[in-house]
């Protein structure tokens, strides 16, 4: 473990502040992103209504992207997911969490051949299917892989 | 050091003089049949002696193996989901053998009285120096579960397990239950006290913040010029099975990928056997099997199966070894590797069970034992009730101490229903047994083990119900814990293992009426999950029951009704 890191980072604590300030609720997430909030989309109430609020049709299945997340969620309210891709071209990465309330859950714009990839912790109020959408060349391709939100207890 | 010719002597003499053997069985039959129990003769060049699962039950005891224990989906009748004579079946073994009763339920009074206790760590000491006598170097390897599940574990911090581990000379642990003694406990033992004689290895425990290994992942031994790599394989669901407030920084899961990076990191430092301690279950560490290369055995513990010979799983690149040894010290699994050229060329496996009355105890173990329960003999002692039914717990629905367990709950906290966690720990009690405090706390020694009366509707009962169901007979093993169902008190129900999450449990009963989905009712439950629950220790109130009902009469098991489950052989 990189103990030295950690204090570092616990002592300059101000890295991290307006990530800080919208988990807390202190900003929300149309402040800072205000310019390119897309409404419809992330407020959209269901999958299909999430995909025409995002412009685009049902993705096709591909087995180029490739997602990483735990099967069983140790924490349903920061649940670690990584995707990546291999489709040629990917101009964005979207995670969707099918029975979220809302399931529109990030958009990541790469711009200038940025490396598909994205590492975040999500939210999940249930198990569900969570799905990741790419889109490179106009068109949309996705995968999905099931987390398992549980109440705990009685192990071993 | 007793050698193997003094050993067989003891047997011998043990035997002739009728040394607490029963006069009609086969122990008694000759000193032959108990040795050849024993005889192994040397294999190979690289031996692992594998114990997992002890549950910190340092002397002798009763453990009753399962008489329900279902596969769904691609588990139907395959190992480890076979109980009784279906199990005997299909490893060669005869009814009525100490064998039979090592790996059954099978006439389980009757056996006990006869074979005697299992386990103990004097014994297992005793069999382990016997069986590294003729493999000098061998690897001691420890799955894990090892210091809880005792009232001495408890009190003293499992310190009392770390010191026994460390003179039974075990060279490898990896861990599950031990985190519930918290974050920093573990790592004060596996920095002080097994600092240079046991690696503690977990490749898939890392910090939340950057990720970073928490414990070394492997550790790479020499064996007769042979480097043999052991990777650890902690129970991925720590975090979720047991209170995720003891380990905050810490995150687990099965993080195959990352095995297979070890695998192949340690092929690349030239081991010429990989072989992974993994505290999984064995229905995940067969599935693992199937996915990750290049590993020779996987040496499997968590679900308390006794399996005797190793399942051989295909892979992309080869055959992948995966074994399950028992729990509470009653097994000692063998596998000798013959390596040749710089790879395994042939195996042998064997699941030895510790059988008490034929394994000389070893005096230090036995010296260390005593002076580690000399503090406590009173409280270990403490005469409770005495039983007049078998009592135990394993099982996939329900066991008789559970049982007593759950009608304690509901009768001192006045509760409509009770939950008991499905724990596999816990030993086995025989009709005319006194239940002491120690018996009471090889049930119940947990850190969090405070009672609740919860007000819950009907609706949320049967949630808490699929919920802990789905854990055991989701298809996909990678879904599972390990544990089993949640014991319930009170309530009637239907279970359809084969159905999906939602719907499995019907048919609620309460008191001869249909559960109602929107009323409430009083759940009595132990060992909560969240922090700062506040409740009398589930001990207390069991033994205010015990210490008032004095004698235990036959107990009324409540199992569920079943369906598609006609004809599963988990299931007796």
């Amino acid at each position: 473990m990189n103990q030295l890191r950690r204090s570092f980072l616990k002592t300059t604590g101000t890295t991290g502040a307006i990530a800080v300030a919208v988990a807390a609720g202190l900003l929300k997430p149309t402040e800072v992103l205000a310019a390119s909030w897309n409404k419809n989309a992330f407020e959209a109430k269901s999958l299909a209504d999430a995909y025409k609020g995002l412009g685009v049709a049902a993705p096709a299945d591909s087995k180029d992207i490739a997602i990483k997340a735990p099967d069983i969620a140790e924490n349903g309210a920061v649940v670690p997911v990584e995707v990546s891709s291999k489709v040629a071209g990917t101009s964005s990465i979207v995670i969707l969490v099918e029975k979220n309330a809302n399931p529109l859950i990030a958009q990541f714009d790469l711009a200038n051949g940025a490396e598909p990839f994205v590492s975040t912790r999500i939210k999940m109020g249930q198990t569900s299917m969570v799905r990741c959408m790419v889109v490179a060349g106009g068109k949309s391709f996705s995968a999905s892989k099931e987390v398992k939100v549980t109440i705990g207890g009685c192990g071993g | 050091m007793m050698n193997r010719r003094e050993f067989l002597h003891v047997l011998a003499v043990a035997a002739a003089s009728g040394f607490a053997l029963d006069h009609k069985n086969a122990f008694a039959s000759s000193a032959a049949a108990a040795s050849s129990m024993y005889e192994l003769p040397k294999y190979g060049n690289v031996s692992l002696l594998h114990f997992t699962d002890c549950h910190a039950q340092l002397l002798p005891i009763y453990f009753r193996e399962p008489d329900v224990n279902l596969g769904v989906g691609a588990a139907v009748g395959k190992v480890p989901h076979l109980v009784g004579e279906n199990l005997l079946k299909a490893f060669g073994m005869r009814p009525n053998t100490p064998e039979a009763y090592a790996f059954t339920y099978l006439n389980f009074e009757k056996a006990a009285r006869t074979y005697g206790k299992v386990g103990g760590f004097s014994h297992l000491t005793s069999l382990i120096k016997m069986v590294k006598a003729q493999r000098p170097g061998a690897l001691v390897l420890d799955g894990g579960d090892t210091w809880q599940g005792s009232l001495t574990s408890l009190e003293t911090n499992g310190q009392d397990m770390v010191d026994a581990c460390k003179l039974l000379g075990v060279n490898v642990m990896t861990g599950h239950w031990e985190f519930t003694y918290g974050a920093d406990r573990v790592k004060h033992v596996v920095d002080n006290d097994f600092k240079g004689k046991v690696d503690f290895v977990a490749q898939n425990i890392k910090t939340n913040d950057f990720g970073d290994q928490v414990f070394e992942p492997y550790v790479i031994k020499e064996m007769n010029g042979v480097p043999v790599a052991i990777i650890g394989q902690a129970f991925p669901y720590t975090p979720i099975a047991n209170p995720r407030h003891m380990v905050p920084d810490w995150t687990f899961g099965i993080q195959d990928d990352n095995l297979q990076k070890m695998v192949d990191e340690v092929r690349g430092k030239g081991a010429q056997v990989v072989v992974v301690l993994s505290h999984n279950g064995m229905d995940v560490d067969l599935k693992m099997a199937s996915r990750v290369t290049g590993v020779d055995a996987i040496l499997g513990g968590h679900t308390h199966d006794g399996v005797p010979q190793p399942v051989q799983v295909k892979n992309a690149k080869g055959v992948t070894l995966v074994t399950n040894a028992g729990s509470n010290s009653k097994f000692l699994g063998v596998l000798d590797f013959d390596v040749k050229n710089g790879k395994v060329a042939g195996f042998k496996y064997r699941l030895l069970p510790v059988f008490s009355n034929l394994l000389p105890a070893d005096k230090e173990m036995d010296a260390l034992i005593s002076k580690i329960r000399a503090p406590f003999e009173s409280k270990l002692n403490e005469k409770l009730a005495v039983t007049e039914d078998v009592l135990y717990r394993r099982g996939n629905f329900n066991g008789t101490f559970d049982q007593v367990i759950l009608d304690a709950l509901m009768d001192v906290k006045g509760a409509d229903m009770a939950f008991s966690p499905g724990f596999r720990w816990g030993t086995s009690m025989l009709p005319g047994e006194t239940i002491t405090m120690e018996r009471l706390m090889d049930q119940t020694a947990i850190t969090y083990p405070q009672t609740t009366l919860t007000e819950m509707t009907g609706e949320r009962v049967k949630e808490i119900m699929e919920d802990v169901c789905d854990n055991l007979f989701n298809e996909d093993p990678y879904y599972q814990q390990g544990g089993d169902m949640v014991r319930v008190g009170g309530l009637q129900y239907t279970c359809n293992p084969n159905a999906k999450i939602g719907k499995r449990i019907s048919n609620m009963m309460l008191n001869g009426k249909p559960m109602d989905a929107h009323k409430t009712y009083k759940v009595a439950g132990w060992a909560p999950v969240g922090e700062g629950v506040q409740g009398e220790p589930v001990w207390d109130v069991v033994a205010t029951y015990l210490r008032d009902k004095k004698v235990i009469k036959p107990v009324k098991l409540n199992e569920p009704g079943l369906i598609g489950m006609k004809g599963n052989p988990g299931m007796a």
